[in-house]
């Protein structure tokens, strides 16, 4: 019945994003277009990946708020090694990507179960830092399309089987974390552990190496979104993605992620990425003016979080006998 | 049946100043039940905690099966073959009745969580304690007698030494505890040693074969059931006789000041009909999770789906903030006290002074010295034990903090005060404390609504008591009606009273 009640809400998020993308074709029919669809696939691509991280952190009622300057820091220093070794291989620009996020991520994760400190605080000191240390490593240079390794510009314009590489890697990412958050025991012990953290510590469920564990994850994907990011749009500079991580969370709020802890699954995070997809790509299409573009987006977001909320909202505890048991 | 299964010795266990156990021996053999019993505060719930690796202890030894043990954390002492149902419901709300019996220790099929074996494994559990809802149910969705199955099932699906069971039949009606105690015999026979930790004197002797009584932390006695009687088990526990913790009250009581009617909520409670009179202390008796907090904060205006009506000294009050219940001279004392009561991080003047903050101002500025003053004279009055007024609260020991809790609506000069479950986790000292001021409080005309759990409390402080089970209102007792038979019945649904109120029936057959 619950279950019923939550798959519902998941096809209705999806059916809002359908009816906005038709709505929005009736007036500029180029919005319903496969190439139009192909720019939010790839636009989506990067957030929904951030969006798996992300996710992780909420499920253990913590947050991260660095994902974008770690993006932004992996980024910058694969453009950097790009920059530097010309004769660099793909393979080694993703693993060095990984390895630096998750490096930053993991930082966070020391500072939190170390220190006894809120991720919060945590995270937007994080936030600060690694977006001073783009300005320090780049000594506040951009690197612009010249000087962008091929391999990096040429991974998200590749195209597999009739789908862009980007694409592909959200994909796979989004499949790991379905896999990892259903299939795998730490998966479920990080469930068990955001709705009851208490308790966790009671049925032996390692809570400080598996808080660990989601914020390394975390930065690992921000570090992945960076290499991607910066072969995306050709550049690399300090103020990349700036403010990004509140859309990334935004996401997880409206695609059903508690920020409770212990409540969201793949495929509500990952219609989350799809509806905020949708309406970004649908403003400028029907002309709305930039400056009220972000308003609107906001309202949106506002929105479906208060809507989320109220299906969320419990009514009191059943007590009195079912009336069913009672007769 | 004579092989020592576990043994503890010279048990030590400090919290900050608090010196939770003293020295403590406890021996359990294979195949034994033995009851653990102590008031409230008596350190069971500590040793609960040592023995399941949640805490560490400070001094002392563990051996199981010979084998010397040292518990660095829950896993080690699950590993070992110790598991605990907790008193608090260890649950994850939000996930599968058979996840939350396998919780820690998901059954796999190589690398993958293997949910089909889980799902029939946990059924399988489940059939055979009786529990009659399926293991893909969320827990959210169960009751909370449900929930101390599902406890019970995960400690039963695990191969276990020792089971220990804090007061598993708290929230269970009487044919769940008869089944109950069936799984406790059954472990029995197959050589599980059950350290039982229970209020109830008929379970100890309806399944225990030997006790052990704490006291302030340390071990006072110990013996078989067989040549123990109540009356000696009582007094180990307390340490002096039941009439010196009871102060003797001397209040008569006087005109109406609340009448409660048709109060009603949608799914917690129905029909409560009540009324209080100046100098009385009406008890509320029930189990756990009858629904009689819920009633309370409804009076308080805490409760927004709640209706009926509340006349307070003859005026209507339509509380929809406390700030309303409270203007008309009502306090609430909550249960929680660390989470609803007190604020651990303010100082024990500023949490007595946070109810009527408006009432020490000095125009737009907070008066300092009228707060100090108001200070002086709770802690006086209440001979709250605290080294100076900025002393955080969380510095004191919780029967100290509950008498800072209790000062703060004191301080309010309330008619009538609602104390929910004022004893809970406090010592025996304390308890005597309490109770001292409760019956100053009526017998300076204040009116008493005491909402508890504990039967002797009930009973020897309260002039009437009002019984609920599932959210009704089962039964009244006045005077030398209070028996503790009866009320035990009417609260479990024992005696075949199993009248829902009338307003139920209608609504069934509607």
């Amino acid at each position: 019945m619950k279950t019923l009640l939550h798959i519902r809400r998941e096809w209705l998020l999806l059916a809002i994003s359908a009816c906005i993308a038709l709505a929005v074709g009736l007036r500029a029919p180029v919005f319903l277009t496969w190439r139009n669809a192909l720019d939010i696939a790839n636009d989506s691509a990067i957030l929904a990946i951030l969006v798996m991280g992300q996710m992780l952190v909420l499920l253990t009622r913590g947050i991260d708020l660095s994902v974008a300057s770690n993006l932004a820091l992996t980024g910058m220093a694969c453009a950097l090694l790009g920059k530097a070794f010309p004769g660099v291989s793909i393979v080694v620009l993703i693993a060095l990507a990984l390895a630096v996020g998750a490096l930053l991520g993991g930082l966070n994760g020391w500072l939190i179960t170390g220190f006894d400190l809120p991720p919060i605080v945590v995270t937007l000191g994080t936030l600060s830092a690694y977006r001073g240390a783009i300005f320090v490593a780049s000594k506040g240079a951009w690197i612009s399309d010249q000087d962008i390794h091929l391999a990096i510009k040429g991974l998200p314009r590749a195209v597999w089987l009739g789908l862009p590489a980007l694409v592909w890697f959200a994909l796979l990412v989004l499949a790991l974390a379905a896999i990892f958050l259903t299939l795998r025991k730490t998966g479920r012990e990080i469930y068990a552990l955001g709705g009851n953290p208490h308790a966790a510590t009671y049925v032996g469920i390692p809570v400080q190496k598996r808080l660990r564990l989601v914020y390394t994850l975390s930065g690992a994907l921000a570090g992945l979104a960076g290499l991607l990011w910066v072969g995306r749009y050709s550049i690399a500079y300090t103020e990349l993605a700036a403010g990004y991580e509140l859309t990334v969370v935004a996401a997880c709020v409206i695609g059903g992620v508690s920020i409770g802890g212990g409540v969201g699954t793949v495929l509500g995070a990952a219609l989350g990425v799809l509806f905020i997809g949708v309406v970004n790509g649908a403003l400028p299409v029907i002309q709305v003016s930039p400056f009220w573009q972000q308003a609107i987006s906001g309202a949106v977001i506002l929105v479906s979080v208060a809507l989320n909320a109220r299906s969320e909202r419990r009514s009191g505890r059943q007590i009195l006998e079912r009336q069913g048991a009672a007769a | 049946m004579s092989d020592v299964l576990l043994t503890l010795s010279g048990v030590h266990k400090s919290y900050g100043a608090t010196r939770a156990l003293r020295g403590v021996d406890l021996q359990l053999q294979a195949g034994e039940v033995l009851a653990l019993v102590g008031e409230n505060g008596a350190g069971k719930s500590t040793l609960v905690k040592m023995l399941t690796g949640v805490v560490p202890m400070d001094e002392g030894a563990i051996t199981l099966r010979g084998q010397p043990q040292r518990f660095r954390n829950a896993q080690d002492a699950q590993a070992a073959g110790i598991l605990a149902v907790h008193q608090e419901t260890v649950m994850f709300e939000e996930l599968s009745v058979a996840e939350n019996i396998f919780v820690g220790r998901h059954l796999l099929r190589g690398p993958f969580v293997d949910w089909a074996a889980m799902n029939a494994q946990a059924q399988t559990v489940l059939d055979e304690i009786g529990a009659r809802f399926a293991a893909t149910t969320l827990v959210k969705d169960l009751s909370l007698a449900e929930r101390h199955l599902v406890e019970i099932a995960r400690a039963l699906s695990q191969k276990a030494l020792v089971v220990i069971l804090d007061e598993p039949t708290a929230a269970l009606s009487q044919a769940e505890i008869r089944d109950f105690y069936g799984i406790v015999r059954k472990l029995r026979q197959q050589g599980v040693g059950v350290i039982f930790i229970t209020h109830k004197f008929d379970e100890i002797f309806a399944v225990a074969d030997r006790y052990l009584v704490l006291r302030d932390g340390a071990a006072v006695g110990t013996g078989a059931i067989a040549d123990a009687s109540e009356q000696e088990l009582v007094r180990l526990m307390a340490g002096r006789a039941i009439d010196q913790i009871y102060p003797h009250i001397d209040a008569r009581p006087g005109e109406e000041v609340l009448r409660v009617e048709n109060l009603s909520h949608p799914s917690e409670f129905q029909g409560l009909h009540f009324s209080l009179r100046r100098g009385e202390i009406l008890g509320f008796y029930g189990l756990v999770g009858s629904g009689r907090s819920e009633a309370m904060l409804a009076i308080m205006g805490l409760n927004p789906q709640a209706t009926g009506t509340f006349t307070v000294l003859g005026q209507r009050l339509d509380a929809r903030r406390p700030g309303d219940a409270i203007a008309a001279g009502i306090a609430y004392v909550p249960e929680e006290r660390q989470r609803q009561g007190g604020i651990l991080g303010f100082s024990v003047q500023d949490n007595i002074s946070l109810a009527g903050l408006a009432r020490f101002a000095n125009g737009p500025w907070l008066s300092a010295l009228n707060e100090s003053a108001l200070c002086q004279r709770m802690t006086e009055r209440l001979r709250i034990k605290t080294a100076s007024p900025h002393t955080l609260l969380s510095g004191l020991s919780g029967g100290n903090q509950q008498k800072v809790v209790i000062a703060k609506w004191l301080g309010l000069d309330p008619k009538i005060v609602i104390l929910d479950e004022p004893t809970k986790g406090i010592d025996v000292g304390a308890k005597q404390a309490v109770y001292q001021l409760i019956a100053e409080m009526v017998q300076e005309g204040l009116a008493v609504i005491l909402v508890s759990s504990e039967l002797p409390e009930v009973m020897h402080l309260a002039q009437r008591v009002i019984v609920m089970r599932r959210g009704l209102q089962v039964a009244e007792f006045a005077g030398a009606q209070i028996q503790a038979e009866a009320i035990v019945a009417a609260a479990s649904g024992l005696d075949g009273t199993h009248t829902p109120a009338p307003a139920l029936q209608q609504e069934v057959a509607a």
